[in-house]
């Protein structure tokens, strides 16, 4: 017996179960976070059928507490009795457990909070009228009831027939109408956000300007005079500009429609206010998969509303990626230039050695030191003598001198820059001598020999490098905390006003926006979701990121393939 | 660019000779007949401070003749090679005392630019060794170095270098392939190629078949024939049939020492000296 196990043992079967064993928890951990992520998160978007219902918990006083309840059961657990009793409801505690729902009731306007919890038990008549409607809204988030009547101009026009079922004519009546109104929402999105912007952006760098000459003594009244010129035809655009405004307004407050809600309640909702309406009851599979893509691609493409809790992540996602980027920009050549001094120029010595040790240890200093760093000396320091130079005109309001894309970025390639150094310089080592000898045989220089023969074939490892900083920096959240991430940026860092690239602005970041939704957000039952559909869409960001990244390196791979194969 | 098309004809026309008439007048070139190339007067080298890998070695390498370097493992005759085109000098704390005359010139003066000289003395090493680049890419580098992009001027060296390593008709259909697809013998034909197309003086093959297989081997050495009629040659190689096939004249070195340099002939027939006989026959090495 004894034996037996002592031969078991000698024929590595333990060890190779060990070994699988590892691999097999590593992949159960990865798919079930990602599987988590995915189904926490994606399910958000599911429109979800809504019900209606009585609900009478017991109260103490035995009055009546009966009230209907119309909206989406979000979620069910089991509560011991006994700590609801503690709780006010007077439960019978000899039954030991009550499931509890969490039910999504919308009309925040109306009812003061969107989600509440009702037991089970005590819920009655519980039907599905195909004729509830789900409004998502520009405020106060969902809105679940009845379409009862449509007024335009404040006269009614159409009024319901039949208004817990479905009244045919009267929702297509609605869509049209708050198709129009969407067309019009966008209009005035556009003139406001773009064409405004612009005369904005505009005005301001005159101002600027006008500043700028008063600083240098140059506000001689020719140049004021041609300034005011120039602010008096960005003025009048803007009235124009204005003037439709005011037009397409009051278009688009021409329509409003009555609901009744939950209880009776009746109120009026105006088509602006509305963004996205169905009625969840009549879908089918196939249309609650339309919904569904419809809502997901909202929250992939759409700005957020109502302190985040609501909209899209576009911002985030646009200002991750294009960190990321800049922050490869700064850090793959910096990295491959030390680098390369490091391991081909300096004298292998003491000094080389006690360098690189300490570029390794620079890799584990915690991303937060590095934030207080870039705070410190790239925003107070640099950006603050940067400004002083060459933005005079606009303190004290500091252009280079607060957080920003820029500083950010370079916060975030100082900090990976160890990671590009010790990846390009282990490609460095393993090019073959006989390489570079053949190259320096052939009459080349040092120089040359690096850059047209070992630079191109330790690209690949450059590559990695960039892979690993790429990784490392899109799930930084802390030290971007400190050098430039807000809450809310108002207008992304690329758009249409010279020059194009605000370096300047700060920006939104997926990692802080799930940190922002989740632990700062007021409304935490409709956040929670979106926490889940973040995290996941950060997991992917940086997944199609590194994805590419690896993609080029075995381009680079199989063309600079080892030469070692012979 | 003229002066290089000129001496592209040159080299073709000296095939045509050699090809016309190959094998006539073998025996008369075994005499050192011609002038020196390359002179070593009193060459130490060291690794470090008490490793001495060449003691005062004296030599003269003649011009346009194959010259072989035979040897036990460790004798130094990579090391003596390598000091030619300067390689020792990329070895840290490798000191290099004496001197190396090229046309009469000390290669080691401080004058000397090295990598104008590496051009005028190419090398080709043990392992094959194309960049990571495709077959034109190889031969044109060292052109390119030079500052030569001329797409004509890179064509017309690029097709005479690989005829003269006689690899022309296995690649001009596939120019533009990676070099690194090639077999080990047509790679090493390539390096060939590579460094007669920077028009080197002399060319130092260290020991240039002994990563091949036999066919590969014998390409190689009637390559080295056919070059010789251009190059000063100047071969390392273990392999005593080797060197007695292709060399002119052969000096077989032994832990740092010259023992003896003669022609070809001489050391294989009648060595004056114990050890070189020792090691000819085989009784040790």
């Amino acid at each position: 017996m004894k034996n037996e196990i002592g031969k078991w043992y000698r024929s590595g079967s333990p060890w190779i179960w060990m070994n699988a064993g590892a691999v097999a928890i590593s992949i159960v951990m990865v798919i079930g976070l990602l599987f988590l992520l995915t189904v926490r998160g994606m399910s958000h978007f599911w429109p979800k059928d809504v019900l209606q219902a009585t609900y009478a918990p017991p109260s103490e006083y035995s009055e009546d507490t009966a009230t209907e309840i119309i909206g989406e059961l979000v979620e069910s657990e089991q509560v011991p009795a006994v700590q609801i009793a503690s709780s006010g409801i007077p439960v019978d505690e000899s039954q030991a457990f009550y499931q509890r729902n969490l039910m999504k009731l919308g009309n925040r306007d109306l009812t003061g909070a969107d989600f509440s919890w009702v037991l089970d038990d005590f819920v009655t008549d519980i039907s599905y009228p195909e004729g509830v409607v789900t409004l998502e809204r520009r405020e106060w988030g969902n809105f679940y009831g009845f379409l009862a009547e449509i007024h335009e101009q404040g006269q009614l026009v159409a009024e319901t027939s039949n208004l817990t079922g479905v009244d045919e004519p009267l929702w297509q009546d609605f869509n049209q109408r708050l198709e129009r109104a969407l067309e019009i929402f966008e209009e005035i999105y556009r003139i406001e956000n773009d064409e405004i912007g612009d005369i904005n952006y505009a005005v301001e760098r005159l101002r600027l300007q006008q500043r700028r000459l008063e600083l240098n003594g140059e506000d001689t009244p020719a140049n004021l005079a041609e300034l005011d010129a120039e602010r008096e035809t960005l003025d009048a655009q803007y009235l124009e500009l204005q003037l439709e405004l005011n037009g397409l307004y009051e278009e688009i407050g021409r329509d409003s429609a009555v609901f009744v809600a939950a209880n009776g309640q009746e109120t009026e909702i105006e088509f602006s206010e509305i963004v996205f309406a169905y009625q969840p009851n009549t879908l089918g599979v196939i249309a609650k998969i339309g919904t569904y893509f419809q809502k997901l691609g909202e929250f992939l493409t759409d700005e957020p509303r109502e302190a985040n809790t609501e909209g899209g992540i576009f911002p985030a996602i646009f200002g991750t990626v294009m960190m990321v980027l800049l922050m490869s920009v700064f850090v793959t050549p910096f990295g491959v230039i030390a680098a390369v001094y490091l391991r081909e120029y300096a004298k292998q010595g003491v000094i080389t050695r006690m360098i690189r040790i300490a570029v390794n240890n620079l890799a584990g200093v915690p991303s937060i030191v590095y934030g207080v760093f870039g705070l410190g000396f790239f925003i107070y320091i640099i950006g603050g003598e940067i400004d002083q130079l060459f933005y005079p005109e606009a303190l004290p309001a500091p252009t280079f001198g607060t957080g920003g894309l820029l500083w950010a970025s370079l916060t975030l390639a100082l900090l990976t820059v160890p990671v590009v150094i010790v990846a390009t310089e282990e490609g460095l080592a393993r090019i073959p001598r006989s390489v570079r000898e053949g190259s320096l045989a052939l009459g080349a220089t040092k120089f040359e020999t690096l850059w047209r023969v070992v630079l191109p074939m330790a690209s690949p490892a450059m590559m990695t490098g960039l892979i690993l900083a790429v990784a490392r920096a899109a799930g930084e959240v802390a030290p971007l905390m400190l050098v430039g991430v807000v809450k809310l940026a108002p207008s992304l860092p690329l758009d249409g006003n010279y020059p194009y690239l605000h370096l300047d602005q700060k920006f939104m970041h997926l990692g802080f926006h799930i940190y922002d939704v989740g632990f700062q957000s007021p409304n935490v039952e409709a956040a929670r979701p979106l926490v889940f559909a973040t995290a996941l869409l950060l997991v992917i960001v940086i997944a199609v990121l590194n994805l590419t990244a690896v993609a080029l390196r075995n381009r680079l791979r199989e063309k600079y393939k080892a030469l070692d194969s012979h | 660019m003229n002066d290089l098309k000129n001496k592209q004809a040159e080299l073709t026309e000296v095939e045509n000779e050699v090809l016309t008439e190959a094998g006539a007048g073998e025996q008369d070139r075994l005499k050192f007949d011609t002038e020196t190339c390359l002179e070593v007067k009193d060459l130490n080298l060291y690794y470090s401070r008490d490793k001495r890998a060449l003691k005062d070695i004296n030599l003269e390498i003649p011009r346009q003749r194959v010259t072989a370097f035979i040897g036990p493992s460790g004798c130094g005759k990579s090391s003596l090679l390598r000091c030619f085109n300067r390689m020792n000098d990329l070895v840290d704390d490798c000191i290099i005392e004496g001197a190396i005359n090229l046309d009469g010139e000390d290669i080691y003066d401080k004058s000397v630019d090295v990598a104008d000289l590496r051009r005028r003395v190419g090398m080709v090493f043990q392992k094959p060794n194309p960049f990571p680049k495709s077959i034109y890419e190889n031969v044109a580098y060292g052109l390119r170095i030079q500052g030569i992009n001329r797409k004509r001027t890179l064509d017309e060296v690029v097709e005479s270098s690989l005829r003269s390593a006689a690899l022309w008709d296995e690649v001009k259909d596939r120019l533009h392939d990676s070099a690194l697809g090639m077999s080990g013998g047509q790679q090493q034909r390539l390096v060939i190629a590579r460094t007669v197309a920077v028009q080197p003086e002399v060319l130092l093959l260290d020991e240039p078949a002994s990563a091949l297989d036999p066919i590969s081997t014998l390409k190689i050495e009637e390559l080295i024939n056919e070059l010789k009629e251009k190059y000063t040659i100047v071969i390392v190689t273990h392999n005593m049939q080797q060197a007695a096939r292709v060399s002119d004249y052969t000096a077989f070195m032994y832990m740092g020492d010259m023992v003896e340099f003669d022609t070809t002939d001489n050391i294989f027939t009648n060595p004056a000296e114990k050890q070189t006989e020792d090691y000819i026959t085989g009784r040790y090495g």
